[in-house]
């Protein structure tokens, strides 16, 4: 049980002095699994036998000194949108129940390259639209900290897993948010990386021009040793940088003496919980204490950011959404007449209703006569965006704000309400819309026992300062080493 | 912005879904307050403001022809709703 | 009544590049079905693309060949219509920044040049390919995707051409400009040339365009031309009948030589253009254009004005040459042995073209070489060998690709002049021919003629046909 709470790097030093083997490991991993995740439901399919393959090579190789990975054998769910080969690979929508994709996501060859071990596929809202991962096909998956509650979405069940200690590392994928909110929701560390830090080959798409994969672990460091694998160039994504990759642990300890914080006066208005708005304020003290200098800064635009989003991302999503059609893979309706109907019948039998909604706002947005005023707009606000971190950028080294305006919410609470559930993405969004990187850390409790978030915002490809001033703060405090009774 | 049934039944069909009319029902109420929401977006002045498509500054990204290898036609079929000898089949398309 | 009929085309050629526009896949014809796809070019979920850089430029060099402004800023659009032959159900192409706009190509129609405009030049990916069995009751279509995601080139003119003869000229002179740039094989059996005409009426001397109908399915230039005859037929009648013309596309029946509407404008689809947020935009600069152009060769019409003027060959002889790149290279490449053009162009047109006709060859892989044919031309010249053996020599370089001096020397094809030698066959043949010697002295002339032949045929056909006739002649009467 011990075993299953430390820190991925902690269990490394463990298996690589051969201290504990991988294959107890994993065989304690999936006890829990199965003691623990009926109640939490993060899962959608275990990778059992093939995880304990790989951990038995694994171990093969320590015990005959052989060079292992940065990651030998700690074992990480990867979130149910990432296709990884022979596993089904269904973004929790029944359109792809049987999908098995016939080859492995960019991400996925890294970190088998680097000895990780699979443990299995997590749930999400179906094709990652919504914030509460209460949208699957498939499960629910719920709160650790508490079972009536939503983990946030759509990484619910990556965040869920590792805040159970039932994965010490996941993979997530943003496109509004979706690692850092349920991150901050589920007390765990989540990162979304600069836009083009990490190859989308083979995360399936919602919308291209936003989507990022990142980490999800259970403190900074492991943060930065996970992203440290999965950063880099790949000749398969044209979007995807040619900028080198740091060791993101290598000065992750250089502290934040002298840096200076900005505070966006917008990120702390109307519809900030009060806990929420509490444990910020008192997070910012912190970074004071540590020779910081707080200033506040103006983001003009940010009130537009949920408008643009929801034009832009599902302007993409309908266009990326469009090939499932039932013709080459995935679900096809039965007893159709004609191509049309196969098209419909399987369409609307296997997206649930979020995704319809979504792919029908965003087809509506770029149809006939509609384009310039809505995508050719949203993406011209979008720019204001940006322009607005640019100019901040100038002054300051990061901004620091919520990561969420509210804790984790009940379940069923929002669903019936598209527009206030799109709105619990207010502060995500900004930074996938200007394609900076974000990281959410804990930062302490809500009343009700609720973990709550705090974000971190810096400029493009300054991940490696981004994840320095995290640690300032966890250094400092003890809210990533809370574990929810299960 | 609010938005009726035949504008749902078009988009729809863009869309390439069927649906009930109690669906269409419930969609018209909330993408009309999806789409009321997105109206705030007339009011930023982006007379002389570019379009941002890509958050990245980069261009001009290639690949060489070079030939890589495909995967076999059994790999791909292998996941196919259905197949008919060394094809896809789907049911009969007329022009 | 009498209508200004006005055309415009639009043509598809599939780029001849070894893989496909965003994968490593083969463009090869003629592969089984589904063999080269992979998970990019069938469009599984999670896949993005990268543009084959090679593509890109021979696109860049079409737009540039056709006169084109290269947009300095371009990317790629998304066009999204549903069909089972495309894998995302888009299309990768081109709307809002063509990589080339405005430009133009001159043809030539009974020796009057003509421009005609450009509207824009595209690059997109190429579809998979849908088979409809033929067997009655089937209710299935069959797909194979190893056609989907070649590079494809989109070529739009204005509505400039006025009647089939100027649309026959259109074709041809853009197939030749594709050739000769080598962006494409153009092989319309094989599909990687199609063309869709626009068609509409307009009262002569008006301005204003009628409404055009769009023309698909035309699967060679004979069915674009007589799609064109008919719809023009079709479409002044009803105008005369005092009906509208209304905005549609057709499609061009082959069997039955007719056009049948497949969809109303009402009908149109809405394509939802937007940028594709999988790939970059590109920023062409000067050098880059530059770069290009220098790879761009002479263009077919104005070699053809270069070979009249300083060869001075005749413009049907001219326009032999430059029908295919390679008669035209293949010629100038003599030239720089020994200049003779004349001579040299009567070889190619004549005795080539018929070689390569008679014996089905490759004019890609020929074996005769040009600097092969110049050295037999010499041999010719200095009295080596005889017309009539070089015509033998010719045939046999062109079936093994040797060397002519390789040729004669093995048969012992030279001509012998010596005119000691030829003196003793004539004795021979004099002597063999009594009849012959008494039909000439009696004034009949054909005698000279046979006794020619028979000498001829003693020194199998080497003997020099000048010195011959003079020294017989002089035996004969002296």
């Amino acid at each position: 049980m011990k075993l299953l709470s430390f820190t991925a790097l902690q269990i490394r030093r463990k298996i690589l002095a051969r201290e504990i083997r991988t294959s107890d490991l994993i065989k304690e991993l999936y006890e829990r699994i199965n003691k623990v995740d009926p109640d939490v439901q993060s899962f959608l399919a275990l990778n059992e036998k093939a995880a304990f393959d790989a951990a038995k090579e694994i171990d093969q190789k320590i015990a005959n000194s052989v060079k292992v990975g940065l990651l030998a054998g700690i074992p990480i769910a990867i979130k149910d949108n990432i296709c990884t080969e022979g596993i089904a690979t269904t973004c929790a929508s029944k359109i792809l129940r049987n999908f098995i994709p016939p080859y492995d996501a960019f991400v996925i060859k890294r970190l088998k390259e680097e000895d990780a071990i699979i443990i299995g596929k997590t749930n999400l809202d179906e094709f990652a639209m919504g914030s509460s991962t209460e949208n699957s096909s498939y499960k629910i998956t719920r709160n650790p900290y508490n079972l009536n509650c939503v983990p946030g979405g759509s990484s619910g069940g990556s965040t869920a897993a590792v805040a159970a200690d039932i994965a010490f590392m996941a993979l997530g994928s943003e496109t509004g948010g979706s690692i850092r909110q349920p991150a901050a929701l589920c007390g765990v560390v989540g990162l979304k990386p600069t836009y083009g830090r990490v190859s989308r080959y083979g995360l399936i798409a919602f919308g291209s021009s936003l989507d990022q994969i990142g980490p999800v672990a259970k403190d900074v460091c492991d943060t930065a040793l996970l992203l440290s694998v999965i950063a880099g160039k790949d000749k398969h994504d044209s979007t995807c940088a040619d900028i080198g990759v740091p060791d993101y642990l290598k000065g992750i300890d250089g502290g934040v003496k002298g840096f200076r914080v900005g505070v966006p006066v917008e990120y702390f208005g109307k519809g900030l919980d009060d806990d929420v708005r509490t444990a910020v304020d008192k997070a910012l003290k912190i970074y004071e204490k540590l020779g910081a200098k707080i200033v506040e800064v103006s983001l003009p635009h940010t009130e537009y950011a949920v408008a643009v989003y929801y034009i832009v991302a599902n302007a993409e999503a309908s266009s990326n959404l469009a090939r499932f059609d039932g013709v080459r893979y995935g679900f096809r309706s039965n007893d159709v007449k004609g191509i049309d109907e196969m098209y419909c019948r399987s369409r609307s039998e296997g997206f649930g209703n979020e995704v319809k909604r979504r792919i029908m706002l965003g087809n509506y947005a770029l149809s006939s006569g509609y384009y310039d005023a809505y995508y050719l707009k949203a993406s011209k606000v979008r720019n204001l965006i940006k322009k607005d971190f640019d100019e901040v950028f100038k002054k300051i080294d990061c901004i620091i704000c919520p990561t969420s305006p509210v804790p984790a919410f009940e379940i069923g609470e929002r669903v019936n309400n598209p527009l206030e559930m799109y709105l619990s993405d207010i502060y995500t969004i900004p930074a996938n819309l200007s394609g900076i990187p974000g990281i959410s850390i804990p930062c302490g409790f809500s009343k009700k026992g609720l973990p709550i978030g705090l974000q971190i915002l810096t400029n493009c490809f300054e991940e490696a300062k981004m994840l320095q001033i995290a640690y300032a703060f966890e250094r400092e405090t003890d809210f990533h080493l809370a574990k929810p009774k299960l | 912005m609010s938005i009726n049934i035949k504008d749902i039944e078009y988009i729809a069909s863009l869309s390439k879904f069927k649906l009930n009319d109690d669906e269409k029902m419930v969609f018209v109420g909330q993408l009309s307050e999806v789409l009321s929401y997105i109206e705030k977006l007339n009011k930023p002045d982006t007379e002389n403001v570019m379009p941002l498509v890509h958050p990245l500054s980069m261009t001009n990204v290639f690949r060489d022809d070079k030939q890589e290898e495909s995967i076999s036609r059994e790999n791909v079929q292998f996941i196919a709703p259905a197949v008919m000898g060394a094809f896809f089949k789907v049911p009969k398309v007329i022009e | 009544m009498d209508y200004e009929v006005v055309i415009g085309l639009e043509t598809h050629a599939e780029l001849s590049t070894i893989t496909k526009l965003f994968c490593g896949c083969s463009t090869k014809f003629g592969a089984e079905p589904n063999t080269q796809v992979c998970p990019v070019c069938l469009g599984m979920p999670g896949v993005l693309p990268v543009v084959n850089k090679k593509a890109f430029e021979y696109a860049l060099k079409a737009a540039i060949a056709l006169n084109c402004t290269i947009n300095r800023y371009t990317n790629f659009d998304r066009k999204s219509y549903y069909y089972p032959d495309l894998p995302k159900n888009y299309q990768i192409s081109q709307n809002y920044y063509n990589l080339g706009i405005d430009g133009y190509m001159t043809i030539e129609v009974n020796n009057v040049i003509k421009k005609i405009r450009m509207h824009n030049v595209h690059l997109e990916e190429e579809a998979g390919k849908l088979i409809h069995p033929e067997n009655a009751g089937a209710d299935y279509s069959l797909v194979d995707f190893n056609r989907a995601g070649v590079p494809l080139l989109e070529i739009v003119s204005c509505p400039d051409m006025r009647n089939a003869t100027e649309v026959e000229s259109y074709m041809h002179a853009l197939k030749k400009i594709l050739l000769y740039t080598g962006i494409s094989d153009c092989k319309m059996q094989e599909g990687s040339l199609r063309f869709e005409a626009s068609i509409s009426l307009r009262k002569i001397g008006e301005e204003k365009l009628g409404n055009r109908v769009e023309m698909k399915n035309l699967n060679s230039m004979k069915s674009v031309l007589k799609a064109i005859e008919y719809e023009t037929s079709r479409q002044s009648e009803l105008l005369d009948r005092g009906e509208k013309i209304e905005r549609e596309t057709r499609l061009w029946d082959e069997i039955r030589e007719r056009s049948v509407r497949m969809r109303s404008k009402e009908e149109a689809q809405d394509y939802r253009y937007f940028p594709e947020p999988d790939l970059l935009p590109f920023v062409i600069d000067e050098k880059w254009i530059c770069s290009i152009q220098e790879t761009i060769p002479e263009l077919p019409l104005e070699r053809k004005q270069r070979f009249v003027e300083t060869f001075q060959l005749s413009d049907y002889d001219a326009g032999l040459l430059i029908e295919d790149k390679i008669l035209a290279d293949f010629f100038e490449e003599c030239l720089k042995e020994v200049n003779l053009p004349k001579v040299f162009c009567n070889w190619i047109i004549n005795d080539l073209l018929r070689e390569v006709k008679e014996k089905k060859l490759d004019i890609t892989s020929l074996k005769i070489k040009p600097d092969q044919l110049a050295s037999l031309v010499i041999m010719i010249d200095k009295g080596t060998i005889s017309n009539t053996i070089a015509k033998e020599v010719f045939s046999e370089m062109i079936d093994t690709g040797k060397e002519p001096k390789a040729i004669v020397e093995e048969k012992k094809l030279v001509q012998i002049s010596d005119e000691g030698q030829i003196s003793e066959i004539l004795d021979k043949v004099i002597a063999s021919n009594p009849n012959a010697i008494e039909d000439y002295k009696k004034g009949k002339k054909n005698a000279l003629a046979f006794l020619m032949g028979q000498v001829m045929k003693e020194s199998k056909g080497k003997a020099n046909p000048k010195v011959v006739n003079e020294l017989l002649k002089s035996k004969l009467e002296g």
